[in-house]
């Protein structure tokens, strides 16, 4: 472990008020009202083995997000990120805590929470011999939308992203990955979800893609009624669209602050770089290569 | 919109999904309609080679019959393992739709595709043997087709959990359950040339009243009203097996929820 890494601290830190300027202008969002999501010491367990002892995957997180917001979610690979998405995604049980979706409780109120949200995964996953198409009329179906209409907004989503409407008819598994993750993106938009989970939705796109990507979820932020949790891997990214960051280190978040903040906390406190590579190594107490070394064992594993 | 007109849509969105991979998959479909009636005439030839029209019939009915009843099961039984297969798994349990819609609408296409391979099948074998059916009673085979096909969907669906708890061989263990069923349910012999045991469980399965009604049906020409002794178990495992198969389904889903095991993919 380099010398630029600490070991991470056990409760959230708050950063002083920023003394540098921000990357881009920050929007105020209202404290008050019932939040988009609430998340109450929530702590998630599996079981990995009958003689091992279980994983705590997510360890006692809380955390409360306005509406309108976009709240990033950074973390090491394995490091309880995708986890926390499936548990609000209602795709995981709670073991203990509380998770409310605009004060929907997703345990006791499961329905009305999932007409709320929708999430985009790192894999796009699709009944790939079908057509985008046909995808997103399975999936307008699910939601109880007419099929024609859902058409008609898929095609002004994608044309946004990039995909000509003569594009949409063919098998998806003749597109590229890219194209298939929007159309993923277009798929979870369709619902107008006002909690979207997008978990690493830029991770193996092309940097045009990527900022196709990017520039989309920026509109959604400043033109819809949408509010995004965000886990990726690229701090730039996470950067520039977050208007708040929470970094998770073996299941618990250990700092959640605006960017601007965070760099700022690293560099008064810590005495790093004020960027956002200083607070990922920072608060994960990893270096980039500790990832790349725990990936070749579990493909090693694997 | 209402609960239910939501839920229907609900279930179409299934029997619109699986009929376009139907029409994508058509090569596939084709191939196996030509193993389903290869299977069909190897059997059926037993009967011919005897000289005995009816063991015959009796063997074609087996076939075909089975030929349906295997089709719908195995259709709503791949339900999870198809979804798994493909990684929508996650996607589609995200979505806000009652499991009983989902089900409902896999199992619409699943007899509805099902009728329409065993009819070409039927057709093929009533052809190649050039078979008499003038005194059958068509009606009474329409009748054990439908109340079995009830109980297969129950069936089914308790089947379809199996690759939702065990995301390797789950699928697999599908193919040892409808085995069973064949080996007990007299499929292509009498009952009564079982050992005890077998034909006190050849009681609790499906196939042995929908073979009974069927042949007695299209053979004889019997009347469902004179079938009752095999109308009423049918009727009664549809009425239990289905609401068991959508609660023990549930029970599955909280288990796959709780340990992780919708994520796993392949």
């Amino acid at each position: 472990m380099t010398g630029l890494l600490q070991e991470p601290k056990t409760e959230p830190m708050r950063a002083p008020v920023p003394a540098a300027p921000p990357s881009r202008t920050r929007r105020t969002l209202p404290e008050d009202g019932v939040p988009a999501l609430l998340v109450e010491h929530v702590t998630k367990q599996f079981l990995v083995g009958r003689k091992r002892k279980p994983v705590t995957a997510v360890k006692d997180i809380s955390l409360r997000i306005r509406r309108g917001e976009i709240y990033g979610v950074l973390g090491a690979n394995g490091s309880g990120k995708s986890t926390f998405i499936r548990l609000v995604s209602t795709l995981l049980t709670l073991d203990t805590g509380k998770v409310e979706v605009f004060g929907h409780d997703i345990e006791r109120d499961e329905m009305a929470v999932k007409r709320l949200i929708n999430r985009v995964s790192v894999d796009a996953a699709f009944f790939k011999k079908l057509s985008p198409f046909e995808n997103l009329a399975y999936a307008a179906r699910l939601y109880g939308m007419d099929p024609k209409s859902a058409r008609q907004q898929a095609i002004a989503i994608l044309a946004r992203l990039g995909i000509s409407e003569k594009r949409l008819g063919r098998p998806l598994e003749q597109m590229s990955r890219g194209m298939q993750q929007k159309v993923a993106i277009a798929r979870a938009l369709l619902t107008s979800p006002t909690l979207l989970l997008l978990d690493e939705p830029t991770t193996g796109l092309d940097p045009r893609s990527k900022l196709d990507v990017q520039s989309f979820i920026e509109d959604l932020r400043d033109g819809h009624d949408a509010t995004i949790v965000l886990t990726t891997h690229d701090l730039a990214e996470a950067d520039r669209l977050c208007d708040r960051i929470a970094i998770i280190n073996d299941g618990r978040i250990v700092v959640e602050e605006t960017p601007e903040a965070l760099k700022v906390l690293v560099a008064e406190r810590h005495g790093q770089e004020p960027t956002m590579e200083s607070v990922f190594m920072t608060f994960t107490g990893r270096s980039l290569d500790d990832d790349l070394d725990n990936e070749n064992d579990e493909n090693d594993e694997g | 919109m209402t609960l239910m007109t939501r839920e229907l849509k609900a279930s179409f969105a299934f029997v619109e999904r699986n009929f376009n991979l139907t029409k994508r998959y058509w090569g596939w479909e084709v191939a196996f309609l030509v193993y389903a009636v290869a299977g069909a005439l190897a059997v059926s030839l037993i009967g011919a080679g005897q000289n005995d029209t009816r063991l015959l019939l009796t063997l074609v009915i087996g076939a075909v019959f089975w030929n349906y009843l295997s089709v719908v099961f195995s259709f709503i039984a791949e339900t999870v393992s198809w979804e798994r297969w493909e990684g929508t798994l996650e996607y589609t349990f995200m979505a806000p739709v009652r499991r009983y819609a989902q089900m409902l609408g896999s199992t619409l296409y699943a007899v509805i595709f099902g009728f329409v391979h065993t009819v070409v099948v039927l057709v093929v074998l009533a052809l190649f043997f050039e078979l008499d059916l003038s005194q059958a009673n068509f009606g009474t085979a329409a009748v054990f087709m439908v109340l079995g096909s009830v109980s297969f969907i129950g069936i089914g669906i308790m089947t379809a959990i199996l690759p939702l708890m065990y995301v390797e061989r789950g699928a697999q263990m599908t193919f040892v359950l409808q085995s069973v069923l064949l080996l007990i349910s007299g499929v292509y012999y009498s009952i009564d040339v079982l050992p005890g045991w077998m034909q006190v469980a050849s009681n609790f399965s499906p196939a042995t009243y929908v073979l009974d009604g069927v042949r007695a049906g299209l053979i004889d020409g019997v009347g469902t009203a004179d079938l009752l002794r095999d109308v009423w178990p049918l009727a009664l495992m549809g009425i239990v097996f289905i609401p068991l198969g959508l609660w023990a389904f549930g029970r599955a889903e909280r288990y796959a929820k709780r340990t992780g095991k919708l994520k796993r993919v392949g």
